[in-house]
């Protein structure tokens, strides 16, 4: 009797699939001999969606693209639609948003490194990662509110200033006044206090993590030597990010490609050796470390220096209600911007931030309406998975896994 | 070497292609025909070392520069006349050059970007050679493409949905396709399945698509 290969089918309902992928999988005892992934689950047409509405309607879409770092999702819309409109925003903004960027990178690789740990066995990370968040998202709604979806970028600038004061606690039958100046202790002061005491508290938060995995023997059996991928090959596979980094390419786009102020930040870029699970989880904690001190140094810019954080130009913004109820132009200009929108000269356009999982692209086409004719966005996941197939070949079971974890997927970017 | 130079000299070396270059802020955007594309995208892997296909694209030029509101007089029918049902625009079978695919390419070496512009064949289906051989990550976004705006990529080793629904008719992102769709899926109580009908909703737009001048 000969033995045939056994053809299993992984999620779309799995709690180590990340969200929605199905997996075919073809195993020869418990090594893996074929993958082929199913994805569209989650699809919801963004794209064609932003092809009915006005410019700035969709920017709320695209925060629920990768729904786990949402602003920096926005920021690659707003830098194609402003590229297209040939505005820049003002300087604060910029930092505003670096700020946000780097945050958001710290939100993501938090929730990555949890949800990694957790699904091959480091079960109390998941609750530490989590606890940071939760003083992110504060940041986050203090300055949208929304402690997810934001839609704070705009073309030209940002929606508005960072706010002078933080929500506070308030005391309640459940929750004495005791309490309650504990909880509050870092919002007395404004938003860049809160975040400034986050970034001094968080560098030995990051030690403590590493003292739980870094060195842990389980971790590296699980991780070391799993889904190499050589340098060459993650080019060739389209890979960019801390999936390239991890590989030993040296390529960030905030360094290589600057946009916003990153040339006026100091920062390192860490780099792999290996190309397997476990130095892109290095790259990862490092790149954290140094997120860190670029929020720090953006904190000190915005201390020192004040302005508009949105550009004047009433074609492309609302003016300010006060400004409307008593001037006639104002007025008309704040008709036009929420019956109509801007329209934006033809052309096409290729913008890309670094975003916490890798290159994050939008493609934008426009035949000089007020809605974009064609919207194509370049998810770093959607390129990750593509070649989960070849990482995996060859691997046990058990470490897809890992190699899924690793690959840092989201689904409301893949499938869009 | 600053983008000008770096086209001309583009412009030169691959003369042979009948390649268009002009300059797309900053980055080159080469024009070449789906005949040439895959000996011209060969020598920029290697002659150029662009090392990393960053995405396909495909857009379809159906109804490119229509609005629903095109008028510089008053009007008495007003807004009501944007809001009908928007009308699925007839394929015109003559209409060339209807579907073009971008490719974004990245030199990581160089540190540069290109933009490759070619039109698919105007055959039906419409189609441009696979660049899986040259660049692997072309093998989810041809898919993708496919998938959504129906175009063949000629060798492709595996051209499936990707996105779309099992059994999905039709490809979603042509402009001919209705934004709501054609078909939505219910819970049939009498049947107790899951059946799937015609929809039941349809497009309303919130705001009239324009096009306005700068100085308008």
């Amino acid at each position: 009797m000969t033995e045939s290969n056994l053809t299993l089918n992984f999620g779309p309902q799995h709690p180590a699939a990340h969200g929605v992928l199905r997996l075919i999988m073809e195993l020869d005892g418990e090594v893996v001999t074929n993958l082929d992934p199913h994805i569209g689950l989650l699809h919801r047409g963004t794209e064609k969606l932003a092809e009915i509405k006005p410019f700035n309607h969709s920017i709320g879409y695209m925060d629920r693209m990768d729904y786990v770092s949402m602003m920096c999702c926005e920021h690659p819309y707003v830098l194609a639609i402003e590229s297209l409109l040939e505005i820049e925003p003002p300087k604060r903004a910029q930092y505003i948003r670096v700020m946000f960027d780097e945050i958001t990178r710290i939100m993501n690789h938090l929730l990555w490194l949890g949800c990694h740990g957790l699904d091959i066995g480091a079960m109390a990370l998941f609750l530490y990662c989590f606890r940071e968040r939760e003083d992110l998202y504060d940041a986050y709604e203090a300055v949208s509110g929304a402690r997810m979806h934001a839609t704070y970028y705009r073309p030209g600038g940002v929606y508005r200033d960072l706010p002078s004061e933080m929500p506070k606690y308030k005391a309640n039958k459940f929750i004495s006044e005791k309490k309650v100046k504990k909880l509050n202790y870092n919002r007395e002061g404004s938003l860049l206090d809160f975040i400034e005491d986050f970034t001094n508290r968080f560098p030995s938060l990051v030690d403590e993590y590493e003292t739980l995995l870094t060195d842990n023997r389980i971790w590296k059996q699980r991780t070391v030597d799993i889904g190499v991928v050589t340098p060459e090959r993650a080019m060739q596979l389209g890979f960019t990010g801390p999936m390239l980094r991890g590989s030993g390419i040296e390529w960030d786009l905030r360094r290589n490609q600057s946009y916003e102020v990153y040339d006026e930040l100091e920062f390192l870029v860490p780099v792999g050796v290996n190309g397997d699970c476990y130095d892109r989880y290095l790259v990862r904690i490092e790149e954290m470390r140094q997120s860190n001190l670029i929020i720090q140094q953006c904190i000190n810019w915005l201390r020192e220096n004040s302005g508009p954080v949105m550009i004047e130009d009433h074609k492309y913004r609302a003016p300010k209600r006060d400004s409307m109820k008593h001037d006639m132009e104002s007025l008309i200009y704040h008709f036009k911007h929420f019956t109509e929108g801007y329209s934006v000269p033809e052309g096409n356009t290729y913008k890309a931030i670094e975003h916490p999982k890798g290159e994050f692209g939008v493609f934008l086409l426009s035949d000089g309406a007020n809605k974009p004719y064609r919207l194509k966005v370049r998810a770093p996941s959607f390129a990750h998975l593509a070649a989960i197939d070849e990482m995996s070949k060859g691997h046990m079971l058990a470490d897809v896994v890992s190699i899924i974890g690793t690959l840092d997927i989201v689904f409301g970017e893949i499938d869009r | 070497m600053d983008s000008e130079e770096y086209s001309k000299s583009l412009e030169e070396k691959f003369h042979q292609y009948k390649i268009g270059v002009s300059i797309n802020r900053s980055n080159p955007e080469i024009e070449v025909n789906h005949e040439h594309l895959i000996e011209l995208a060969k020598k920029l892997k290697k002659d150029e070392s662009y090392e990393i296909l960053m995405d396909v694209i495909a857009v379809d030029f159906l109804t490119y520069g229509d609005v629903d509101w095109k008028t510089n007089d008053a009007t008495n029918t007003g807004y009501s006349r944007a809001v009908k049902p928007t009308i699925i625009p007839e394929i015109d079978e003559t209409f060339v050059e209807r579907f073009a695919v971008f490719y974004q390419l990245l030199s990581v070496s160089n540190n540069r970007r290109l933009t490759l512009k070619v039109f698919a064949s105007e055959s039906n289906p419409p189609s441009v050679p696979s660049l899986v051989d040259i660049w692997s990550s072309a093998d989810w976004f041809e898919r993708e493409a496919f998938d959504l705006m129906g175009i063949h990529f000629d060798g492709h080793p595996d051209l499936r949905r990707i996105l779309t629904d099992y059994g999905f008719i039709g490809h979603p992102f042509r402009k001919d396709f209705p934004t709501n769709g054609n078909l939505e899926v219910v819970y049939d109580e009498e049947k107790e399945e899951v059946v799937y009908q015609p929809v039941s909703i349809s497009t309303r737009p919130t705001v009239p698509r324009v096009i306005r001048d700068r100085n308008d």
